[in-house]
C-alpha cells in the first residue's frame, strides 16, 4: 500500500481536537467517522469525563452551527422542536424554532428526559424534518445529533429503548483519562476555555464533498463477505438475545467506510470493520443477562471469524 | 452403492463464492433440506417399526417443520431429554432389549427424529447428515432389492445436496441437486473399482444378530390342515431354476421338501430317526438321462434344498437324507445358488430300513373309525390296487379342491372323506396316506413345490410360495418309494397347468399368480428377470463370481493380496487423475489468497504467526512492533495483498507478482549470531 503523505484536512481536525480532548484520539476519530458517515452519535459515560467538550469541539472545528439542549425530566417536546406564538403586530401565529433547528445538536443527558420528549428528538433525527401543528419544516443540512447519556443505572434516568438506540450509528465511551492526560488537564486548567479559540477548518461544502467521498470508498466482495460473516455470527451467538439487524449491517459498512477514509484509504479492509464494530454493535446487542454486550464479547466475536 | 458415500468428498468445490460461507450459523433456508434428509433416511423404516415410533417420527418432523415455518424457538432442552428418555424406555419395553437389529435401528430412528428438534448450529446439522448416512446402511439389513437400492441412491443424492446447501449457502434447488448428482457421477468410477476388486469374503462380513432371520416364509417342519394353503396365499418367489436343456413337463416337476412320517391325528411331523436308520445311506437309481439344472434358493432358514425328485447329483456340502430329500449342512440363510442333476424316472430305496417302514405304517389309535373300516375293506388287495382304489374314490366321488375347506374336528379324516369333501392338497395327501397305512401299505406325506412358471425373458423357471404342494409316497416291494398325488386325481389342472387354473375365480389367490392380461404378465416377467440379474450380479457377487469376472478380464487366479494392491493402485490413479484435472482450476481460484497465505506461513516459520482473524494491515503493524527487521517487507506485502483482495485492482498481474516475490525476498531463516 502506498503510504499516505498528504496532510488531509481531516488529519488537521483530528490533531486540533486532540489538543482539546487529551488522550482520546480513538474516540475523537470515531466521532468524526460518525459524522462523515452521516450518522448520529451517542456518547455514554459518567458525568465530567468530557462528553460535552468533545461534541462542542467537533462542531466548532467543522464549522457547524451548534446548539445545546440540556435534557431534564420536566422538559416537553415543544422545548426542543419549537412553538408557535401569536404575533400581535402581524396578527397571526409565528413559529419560533427550537434548538433542534441547528446543524449540530448536542442533546446533553438525553436519558434524563421523559420518553415522550426523547422520541420527539429521535423522530426528528430519523426524518430530517419536524412536524408540529400540522406543518412540516425541514431541518438544516447537514443535521447531526450528538447525544450524551449517563450510564442508565444512575438515579433519575429513562434509558433509551432498543429501537431508539438503533438510530444512533455509533455509540462511544470516553472513560477516564490516562495518567499523563489527566496531569496535562490539571496543569492547564479546564478545557472549555479553549473552545472559543477554535476556528472552523472546513467549509460546509467541503464537508459535504468529504461525505460523498466516504460513501464512495470501495467495499470489495471480499470485505462484504467478511462483514456478513460478522453479522451472521452475531445472530448465531447463543449468548445474545438477538443479532445485528440489516440496518446495523448497513451502519457497520458506513462506519467502516468512514474509518478507512480517515486512515487515508480508498478501500475498506476487515481491520476497518473490526475497528468500528464495538462502537456499532455494543449498544445494539443485548446479552441474555440483560446488559449490553461488553468489549470482550465483541472481541470474542471478532476472534471467531477468520480473515481470509 | 454404500461405498460411494465415502468418496463423495473427493472432488469439487461446492460454492461459487467461497468467502460467503457462514461458519457457525445454521441458515433458516437449510433446515428443510435437513428435514428432508431425516424423512428420506428414517421414513422407509416405518414399514417394520412399531406404529407409535412411526407416529413419533412423523410428528416430530411435522412439528419441526411448523416451528421452522413460524420461525418459533425450539422446545426447551428438558422437554427433549424427557422425550428421548421416554422413547428409549418405550423401545426397551417393546423389543425387550436395546441391543440387536430391530431395537438398534429403532434407537437410531428416534435419534434421527429428535436431533432436528435441537438443531440450531451448523454442527448439529452436520450430525443430522452423518446420522443420515449411517441410518441409510441399516436399510440393507431389511431389504436388498432393486427399489431399496434405487431409494438409497436417491437418498444419498439428497444427503449430498444437503451438505452442499449447508456449506454452499442459498442457491436454487435445481443447482444444488445438479451439483449433488455431478458429485455422485464423479464417485462412479471409484464405486466400480471397489465393487469389482474389493476382496470378497464368503458369508457375511460380520455376524448378524439373532433376530435377523425371522420373518422368512417357506415350508416348515410340520404340516397340519391349513399350513400349505396359507403358504399358497403368498406370491413370493421360493426359488428359480434353470435347466441345461429343455425343462420337463410341468406335471413332472415335483420339488421335494420335508418328508412327514409321523401323524398325531392333527399334525404331520418328520420323526427323528433312530441312530441306526439315520446312518443308512439312501440308494437311488435314475432311469433315463439325468437332467442338469441349477436353482437359486431364496433364504428360507431351513436345510432342505428343494431338489427335483429324485436328485442324483448334489452340490457340495449337501446330502440326501434317509427320507430322500436333499439337505444342506447349514440352513439356507442367504440367497444361494445350487447345482443338481435329477432323474424324473427313478427307483429309490428298493431295500428300505425296517425302522422307516415301520414308521410308515404307524397311526394314532382309535380315531377315524370310518376311514379305518373303508381301508380294511381294501386290505386284502395288492398295494397298487389299494392306491388305485383310493385315487379312484377321489376322482369319481364328489370331492372338491379349494383353498377354503371346512373346519375339521377330532376325527378329521372321517369328516373329510365322508362329510365335507372339501380340501386342499394337504387334506388329500394326508387322507391318502392315512388310508394306505390303515390298509397296511407303508406310506408318507411329502411336502414341497409342484410346477413353476417359465419366465421367457431370462429362461428361468420361477417357483413361488403359491406353488407349495403336498403329495404322498408309498413303498412297494421291488419298486421302492413311488409317488402318488391324490390332488392330481381331484383337480388334474393343478398339476398340468398350475394352481391358478385349478382354483375357481373367487378363491383368495395372490394377484401376482393370477394375472389375466398379457401385458401385466409380461411386465411381471421382465421385473422378475431384472430382479434375478440383480440378485446374481449385485447381491450374489461372491468370491467365486468375482474370480469368474476377473479371469474373464484376463486375470487368472487372483488372490486377495493382489486384489487389494490393485484396488489401492487403481483408486490412487483415479484420485490422481481427478486431482490433475481439477488442480489447475483450484490453483487459479485465488492466487492472491494463496500468495498471502504463503507469506504468512513463511512468517509463522520465523516465529510470528498471523492470527486467523487478523487483517493484513493489523498484522503488518504487529510485525513492525515485534520483528522490526521484517517490518518493511511485511508492510509492503500486506499492502499488495490488501490492494489485490480488497481494492479495485483485484486482477492486477503485476501486483500479484510483487506479492509473490515478497516471499522470496524474506531473509533466510536461521541467521544466528548476527
Amino acid at each position: 500500500m502506498r503510504p499516505i503523505t498528504r496532510q488531509s484536512p481531516l488529519d488537521e481536525i483530528l490533531a486540533a481536537a486532540d489538543q482539546v480532548i487529551l488522550g482520546k484520539s480513538q474516540q475523537t476519530r470515531l466521532a468524526l467517522c460518525c459524522l462523515l458517515a452521516k450518522g448520529h452519535l451517542l456518547i455514554e459515560d459518567l458525568p465530567g469525563v468530557g462528553k460535552t467538550t468533545l461534541a462542542h469541539t467537533l462542531a466548532r472545528l467543522l464549522g457547524f452551527q451548534f446548539s445545546r439542549v440540556q435534557f431534564t425530566s420536566d422538559m416537553l417536546p415543544a422545548d426542543i422542536l419549537g412553538v408557535s406564538v401569536f404575533d400581535r403586530d402581524r396578527g397571526d401565529f409565528r413559529f419560533l424554532p427550537g434548538p433542534v433547528f441547528s446543524q449540530v445538536v448536542l442533546a446533553d443527558e438525553i436519558n434524563r428526559a421523559t420518553p415522550k420528549t426523547q422520541s420527539a428528538l429521535l423522530e426528528a433525527m430519523e426524518e430530517g424534518q419536524v412536524t408540529t401543528e400540522g406543518e412540516t419544516r425541514p431541518l438544516p443540512q447537514p443535521f447531526f445529533v450528538i447525544a450524551t447519556q449517563n450510564p442508565s443505572n444512575q438515579i433519575g434516568t429513562f434509558p433509551l429503548p432498543e429501537s431508539q438506540l438503533d438510530r444512533f450509528l455509533l455509540r462511544i465511551e470516553l472513560g477516564y483519562p490516562d495518567h499523563a492526560a489527566e496531569r496535562a488537564l490539571l496543569e492547564s486548567g479546564g478545557r472549555r476555555e479553549q473552545l472559543p479559540t477554535l476556528s472552523a477548518r472546513l467549509s460546509a461544502s467541503d464537508f459535504a464533498a468529504l461525505q460523498q467521498q466516504v460513501a464512495a470508498v470501495h467495499a470489495s466482495a471480499a470485505v462484504l463477505d467478511y462483514l456478513q460473516l460478522v453479522v451472521e455470527a452475531s445472530r448465531a451467538d447463543a449468548r445474545l438475545v438477538h443479532g445485528l439487524s440489516p440496518r446495523a449491517a448497513l451502519s457497520l459498512l458506513a462506519a467502516a467506510r468512514a474509518w478507512a477514509f480517515t486512515a487515508g484509504r480508498e478501500m475498506v479492509l476487515p481491520e476497518d470493520v473490526q475497528a468500528v464494530l464495538p462502537a456499532v454493535a455494543r449498544h445494539r446487542l443485548q446479552l441474555l443477562s440483560g446488559s449490553h454486550a461488553g468489549a470482550e464479547d465483541i472481541a470474542a466475536l471478532i476472534r471467531a471469524i477468520p480473515v481470509l | 452403492m454404500v461405498k460411494m458415500v465415502k468418496h463423495l468428498k473427493a472432488v469439487g468445490k461446492p460454492s461459487a463464492s467461497p468467502g460467503s460461507l457462514p461458519l457457525l450459523t445454521l441458515e433458516h433456508g437449510a433446515i428443510p433440506w435437513l428435514l428432508a434428509v431425516a424423512l428420506a433416511t428414517a421414513g422407509p423404516h416405518a414399514a417394520h417399526l412399531p406404529w407409535w415410533l412411526s407416529l413419533l417420527v412423523g410428528g416430530t418432523l411435522l412439528w419441526r417443520a411448523w416451528l421452522w415455518q413460524q420461525r418459533r424457538p425450539l422446545p426447551p432442552r428438558w422437554a427433549l431429554v424427557l422425550l428421548v428418555i421416554g422413547s428409549i424406555a418405550a423401545i426397551a419395553w417393546q423389543f425387550g432389549t436395546l441391543l440387536g437389529k430391530d431395537a438398534g435401528v429403532a434407537l437410531l430412528v428416534v435419534f434421527m427424529a429428535l436431533k432436528p428438534m435441537e438443531m440450531s448450529s451448523r454442527r448439529d446439522a452436520l450430525v443430522v447428515v452423518m446420522l443420515g448416512y449411517f441410518l441409510l446402511l441399516t436399510h440393507y439389513l431389511y431389504s436388498q432389492s432393486i427399489p431399496t437400492g434405487a431409494w438409497l441412491l436417491a437418498a444419498i443424492a439428497l444427503l449430498t445436496a444437503a451438505l452442499i446447501r449447508l456449506h454452499g449457502g442459498a442457491q436454487p434447488v435445481a443447482t444444488i441437486l445438479r451439483h449433488a448428482l455431478l458429485l455422485l457421477a464423479q464417485a462412479l468410477p471409484f464405486m466400480l473399482i471397489l465393487y469389482l476388486l474389493f476382496p470378497r469374503v464368503a458369508g457375511p462380513l460380520w455376524g448378524l444378530p439373532q433376530d435377523a432371520y425371522s420373518g422368512l416364509s417357506g415350508l416348515s417342519e410340520e404340516m397340519s390342515p391349513g399350513t400349505i394353503s396359507r403358504l399358497t396365499l403368498s406370491g413370493a418367489i421360493a426359488f428359480r431354476s434353470r435347466f441345461a436343456g429343455e425343462p420337463p413337463e410341468k406335471s413332472d416337476l415335483y420339488w421335494r421338501g420335508p418328508v412327514f412320517d409321523e401323524y398325531d391325528g392333527h399334525t404331520w411331523r418328520a420323526r427323528a430317526l433312530p441312530a441306526k436308520a439315520a446312518k443308512q445311506l439312501p440308494v437311488v437309481a435314475g432311469i433315463g438321462a439325468p437332467l442338469a439344472y441349477s436353482s437359486i434358493l431364496e433364504a428360507h432358514n431351513r436345510r432342505w434344498l428343494l431338489a427335483l425328485d429324485i436328485a442324483t447329483r448334489l452340490p457340495p456340502d449337501s446330502a440326501l437324507a434317509p427320507t430322500l430329500e436333499a439337505l444342506a449342512r447349514e440352513p439356507v440363510r442367504v440367497r444361494t445358488q445350487f447345482s443338481f442333476a435329477s432323474s424324473i424316472d427313478y427307483r429309490a430305496n428298493v431295500i428300505e430300513a425296517p425302522a422307516i417302514l415301520q414308521q410308515a405304517l404307524a397311526l394314532p389309535k382309535e380315531i377315524n373309525p370310518r376311514t379305518r373300516a373303508l381301508a380294511s375293506e381294501w386290505a386284502s388287495r395288492p398295494p397298487e390296487k389299494i392306491a388305485a382304489a383310493a385315487l379312484a374314490m377321489f376322482r369319481n366321488e364328489d370331492f372338491y379342491y379349494t383353498l377354503r375347506p371346512s373346519l375339521l374336528g377330532p376325527n378329521a379324516m372321517d369328516e373329510f372323506l365322508f362329510d365335507s369333501r372339501r380340501g386342499f392338497c394337504e387334506h388329500y395327501a394326508s387322507a391318502f396316506v392315512f388310508l394306505m397305512r390303515a390298509a397296511g401299505v407303508p406310506a408318507r406325506v411329502v411336502a414341497g413345490y409342484q410346477g413353476g412358471e417359465l419366465n421367457p425373458v431370462d429362461g428361468y423357471l420361477v417357483v413361488r410360495q403359491s406353488d407349495a404342494h403336498a403329495w404322498a409316497e408309498i413303498w412297494l416291494a421291488g419298486q421302492g418309494w413311488v409317488r402318488f398325488d391324490p390332488t392330481a386325481a381331484v383337480a388334474p389342472a393343478r398339476i398340468e397347468q398350475g394352481i391358478d387354473a385349478a382354483l375357481p375365480a373367487g378363491e383368495p389367490l395372490p394377484m401376482i399368480v393370477r394375472l389375466d392380461s398379457d401385458w401385466l404378465r409380461q411386465l411381471r416377467n421382465r421385473w422378475e428377470a431384472a430382479n434375478n440379474t440383480w440378485n446374481q450380479w449385485v447381491l450374489g457377487y461372491n468370491p467365486q463370481r468375482q474370480r469368474e469376472v476377473l479371469s474373464r478380464l484376463g486375470w487368472r487366479d487372483p488372490d486377495w493380496r493382489g486384489m487389494s494392491a490393485s484396488l489401492a493402485i487403481l483408486c490412487g490413479l483415479a484420485l490422481l487423475l481427478v486431482t490433475l484435472w481439477t488442480l489447475p482450476r483450484r490453483l487459479a481460484a485465488d492466487p492472491v489468497q494463496r500468495a498471502w497465505q504463503k507469506y504468512c506461513a513463511a512468517l509463522k516459520r520465523r516465529g510470528i504467526p498471523r492470527a486467523e482473524w487478523e487483517g493484513p494491515l493489523d498484522f503488518a503493524h504487529r510485525v513492525a512492533r515485534e520483528k522490526p527487521d521484517l517490518a518493511a517487507l511485511t508492510n509492503e506485502a500486506a499492502g499488495y495483498y490488501a490492494e489485490l483482495r480488497y481494492g479495485r485492482r483485484a486482477s492486477n498481474g503485476q501486483l500479484l507478482r510483487r506479492l509473490q516475490q515478497c516471499v522470496r525476498r524474506l531473509p533466510p531463516r536461521r541467521r544466528k549470531h548476527s
